[in-house]
């Protein structure tokens, strides 16, 4: 039996994804049984050279991981997608932008007077920025264009699956490589995960009712170890999270900040952690609700944190 | 003019392209190394809670998000003017150790090996983990899995996650371990001290004793005078999680040695426009471009110039494997860049040593792992060791809390223009007339960066835009003729 | 912005606000042709991503109009609803767009001065905003380059 052919590509991330590929451990060896690996920078010496000589269609898939940044990564996610039968967002910042998705609070001017002038460490008193064409003595030299907003993989090309996790927690790596390597594939477009509800289901903690009088930053207090931490105060996510990671910052005592993404069906889940954190506000007069809402110091950094890209909006506006 | 692409460079963490122009007769004519990725923490970070970020810059790498963690956690400690419990310190500095066993033995075996176990001029199809577990044999290659499995799941004990953990705050840490929790670790660690004694014999065995390699290693090609920068504790010892920033010159002779409040006096950064990463240098001595030596401004901070700017290793085994290494290179300071492959083993072997000390301390299963903090928030700067480097994470936020002002110096990021140069100059080296261009050779040039470890993705933490445009026009000989510019 | 027109979504709770907008019509009273209502059963299940959709798509404000605290049909909808309008305008002015863009009001059944007085207001206060600019990103996420 033919082995299968996989690619796996990072983009805009940070290379956790490939740690969390290597966090199958010795079932490495199980997938190198199976399968060949034909293109994985982090490990593999085949350059952007060998994937354009690749027949389209020719990898059974690609594990493509990394928030769409620039239009190096536009490119390689085109290319690989014609390259490739089954594209799939490998963690956070392929499925909803991620981390990286933050930046979509602010624009590439912004950024740019930021790192090249601002900075205190920078010592650029000729106001000098990276180009996309530069001419150098010896001939001309080009970077990728970066674009104003990060978009998710599948906002560039067409998906078949995704991975949740920043990064994907090895159990969900593993259930989406053992799919691929029985061919027992869910329906496209699937999110593949061991739950499909809220993380709460998951989570050990104690859980009665939520009403909040105030919250808390987590530095302020150190929480009870058994009770449901968003009923102590803390913002703790798992309540708009989809399960399947194991609970796992809960049970370090931190909250949930939301890196699976949204709940099965759920189209913004920014909005729906809104919805959900400002019911449960233990008031019915004005000011003291203000006097709460007021507890939270990043609405839209803490409710976006992983999926600002994959929001309603995609970005803020910038005047 | 023709050119040579290597796109993109393989076995790191990040995205990296080499340029190499030649001239008519064949031999190199310059080389560029750009790095083309970047996201922007410095700037998105701003209007953040300061408590978030030990887990948003963390994400700046997935290979070493302990070292952001743990910077950003100890510049929240001086951001809160707060300070850790004991049992805290211990627990962080355990956690990290940990990690650098995980990271040190990702980069041996996974990223450097395959150019030595299998061989620089081996097919790229061979040239892979995958090679070197089918020669070095699955006895080995178990042993590797093995060490990172056992070590991640230690730092998903103390940190909460194996990747990205959760634990770090202003004050201290926020769940502690229980005795069943530290014997398994004490246990994970006594194996990783023999792990890594058997990761110098494999060094021994396949590089040291081999004189292809070792003339390598020696070689001038390879060889590069830059100062030296590296954490020292109090007794000039190494110390990945704590100390002094110390630098070194190529001479030996110490430069200065700073606490982290002060490193805006001793580093700053330049911009050239061909590549999104930007080149820090010693201020002290000066921008005098992409060269070595004294006077040049250019310094390392890799396993090996934290070796070099160091007087020792705080650990037994650790220190024995130190003095050998000296003796076989010839005294200290070794300029020799593979040689930081050793060097890398041998803080292999002080991380384990490290954390076999901290987990047989009484106080790790403490329960007191947090003071709340109490004063208003201002500025904080936190500085550890990451694998690739030197790490400075510097904040500022308003009387809530909420991030003014981020700036961050990465590990890699230090390494920029040495790495820049040993690639030249490897390519110089290599690329003669008449000499045929082959896969291997590439590699060759390759070898030239991968001591460093790089990881490209923490370097280019930043996000720059496109306009504004300054293009400058020279003729042949290489005088300007034009320049344009728009937007400046 | 001489030609600007305001486009309004009012959610309007079915017990109250609804009947309230009826009375405003059948009173023959005068209110601004910019609206449009959706009817919901109560302010409760105005999700705040509905506001974010209306804004997302086009609309350059959105008012929410429930039963005043006390009198909700449902009991506690409206508290509800007072609680996620705050929180959704903190969010909305960090993502850029102007907390003035939304409105939470009370109208009752009988409060058909009201619903007029407020449909009237807010429109002014849009029409002095400008049009939103969200509309804009629908255009440029057809292209993947950014000028």
């Amino acid at each position: 039996m033919a082995k299968l052919k996989v690619a796996l590509y990072w983009a805009a991330g940070c290379g956790g994804c490939e740690i969390a590929t290597l966090a199958i451990h010795e079932k490495i060896l199980k997938l190198a049984e199976v399968a060949d690996i034909v293109f994985w920078p982090v490990g593999m010496d085949f350059k952007y050279a060998d994937v354009e000589k690749m027949a389209d269609k020719s990898v059974d898939a690609c594990l493509f991981n990394g928030a769409i940044r620039n239009e190096e990564n536009e490119h390689m996610a085109k290319l690989l997608r014609a390259k490739s039968k089954i594209m799939i967002a490998y963690g956070s910042c392929a499925y909803e932008g991620c981390i990286p998705g933050l930046s979509n609070f602010y624009n590439r001017q912004l950024t740019f007077d930021r790192v090249y002038i601002e900075t205190p460490s920078t010592e650029n008193p000729q106001k000098i920025f990276p180009q996309t064409k530069v001419k150098v003595p010896e001939g001309e030299l080009e970077l990728p264009e970066f674009y104003d907003t990060v978009k998710t993989l599948g906002q560039t090309v067409d998906v078949d699956y995704f991975v949740p996790g920043c990064p994907p927690e090895e159990k969900t790596t593993w259930l989406a490589l053992e799919a691929l390597i029985t061919g027992k594939l869910p329906p496209k477009g699937t999110v593949i995960s061991h739950s499909v509800k809220a993380l709460c289901e998951e989570c050990t903690r104690t859980r009665e009712e939520k009403k909040i009088k105030k919250f808390y930053r987590p530095y302020e207090i150190i929480p009870e170890p058994e009770k449901c931490l968003l009923e102590q105060g803390l913002l703790c996510y798992g309540i708009a999270t989809r399960g399947g990671c194991g609970a796992l910052c809960p049970q370090a005592n931190m909250p949930c900040t939301g890196c699976y993404g949204p709940v099965e069906g759920v189209v913004d889940q920014g909005a729906h952690f809104l919805s959900a954190l400002a019911s449960i506000i233990d008031s019915n007069d004005p000011e003291e609700i203000q006097k709460i809402i007021d507890d939270i110091p990043d609405p839209a950094g803490t409710f976006y944190r992983y999926s600002l890209p994959d929001s309603l909006l995609r970005r803020a506006r910038i005047k | 003019m023709k050119r040579i692409t290597i796109d993109p460079i393989t076995r790191l963490e990040g995205h990296g392209k080499i340029t190499i122009f030649l001239k008519d007769d064949g031999s190199v004519a310059n080389v560029y190394f750009q790095v083309p990725e970047l996201r922007g923490f410095e700037k998105f970070s701003e209007g953040r809670a300061a408590e978030d970020m030990p887990q948003i810059t963390q994400r700046i790498c997935g290979v070493c998000p302990e070292a952001h963690h743990m910077a950003s956690t100890k510049a929240l400690d001086e951001l809160f003017h707060v300070e850790p419990t004991s049992a805290a310190k211990k627990l962080r500095e355990l956690l990290y150790s940990a990690f650098f066993v995980t990271d040190h033995t990702t980069h041996f075996y996974i990223l450097a090996a395959p150019d030595f176990v299998m061989g620089p001029d081996a097919p790229p199809a061979e040239r892979n983990i995958l090679g070197v577990i089918g020669k070095v044999g699955l006895e080995l290659g178990g042993a590797v899995i093995n060490t990172r499995k056992q070590n991640h799941w230690v730092i998903q004990t103390i940190g909460g996650r194996p990747i990205h953990p959760c634990f770090g705050l202003p004050g201290g840490v926020s769940r502690a371990i229980n005795e069943e929790e530290r014997v398994q670790i004490e246990e994970i660690a006594k194996q990783s001290v023999e792990f890594a004694k058997l990761s110098l014999k494999v060094f021994d065995d396949i590089v040291l004793k081999n004189k292809e390699y070792l003339d390598m290693v020696l070689s001038d090609t390879f060889t590069q005078k830059s100062y030296n920068m590296g954490l020292v504790d109090d007794n000039n010892k190494v110390n990945f999680y704590d100390g002094k920033v110390r630098v070194v010159g190529p001479d030996g002779k110490e430069l200065c040695k700073y606490a982290p409040r002060e490193y805006l006096e001793h580093i700053a950064e330049r911009v050239e426009p061909w590549t999104y990463l930007k080149f820090p240098y010693l201020k002290k001595v000066g921008w005098k471009g992409f060269v070595d030596g004294n006077d040049s401004g250019v310094y390392r901070a890799t396993p090996l110039s934290r070796l070099n700017a160091a007087d020792g290793m705080a650990t037994p085994l650790a220190q024995e494997e130190y003095d050998k290494m000296y003796t076989t290179l010839g005294g200290k300071p070794a300029n020799f860049t593979l040689a930081t492959h050793w060097a890398r083993l041998i803080e292999l072997l002080y991380a384990a040593e490290r954390m076999v000390e901290l987990v047989q301390d009484p106080e790790i299963t403490s329960t007191d792992i947090r003071n709340i903090p109490k004063a208003k928030p201002d500025e904080g700067i936190g500085i550890v060791e990451a694998p690739r480097g030197t790490l400075t994470h510097h904040y500022i936020t308003d009387e809530r809390g909420v991030i003014k002002k981020c700036n961050l110096i990465v590990g890699t990021t230090n390494n920029y223009a040495a790495l820049y140069m040993s690639i030249k100059k490897a390519a110089e080296d290599f690329i003669k007339p008449g000499v045929k261009i082959t896969e291997g050779l590439l590699n060759r040039i390759e070898m030239a960066w991968r001591p460093y470890d790089p990881c490209l993705s923490c370097a280019t933490h930043a996000l720059p835009g496109q306009l504004p445009l300054e293009v400058t026009i020279y003729d042949d000989r290489g005088n300007e003729v034009k320049k344009l510019s728009q937007g400046i | 912005m001489d030609n600007f027109e305001p486009k309004i979504v009012a959610f309007c709770c079915n017990w109250c606000s609804y009947a309230g907008a009826d009375l405003a019509g059948t009173s023959r009273m005068q209110y601004s042709p910019n609206i449009r209502v959706i009817r919901v059963m109560c302010s409760g299940r105005v999700n705040p991503l509905f506001v974010i959709k209306a804004l997302s798509i086009g609309a350059d404000g959105v008012l929410v109009l429930g039963c005043h605290p006390g009198d909700c049909h449902y009991i506690e909808g409206n508290y509800k609803t007072m609680r996620r309008i705050p929180l959704l305008k903190k969010m909305m002015k960090q993502l850029g767009i102007e907390e003035e863009r939304v409105r939470l009001e009370w109208v009752s059944a009988s409060e058909a001065a009201k619903f007029a007085e407020v449909t009237n207001s807010f429109t002014q206060t849009i029409r002095s905003l400008g049009p939103s600019s969200l509309g804009n990103l629908k255009q440029s996420s057809k292209e993947v380059k950014h000028g």
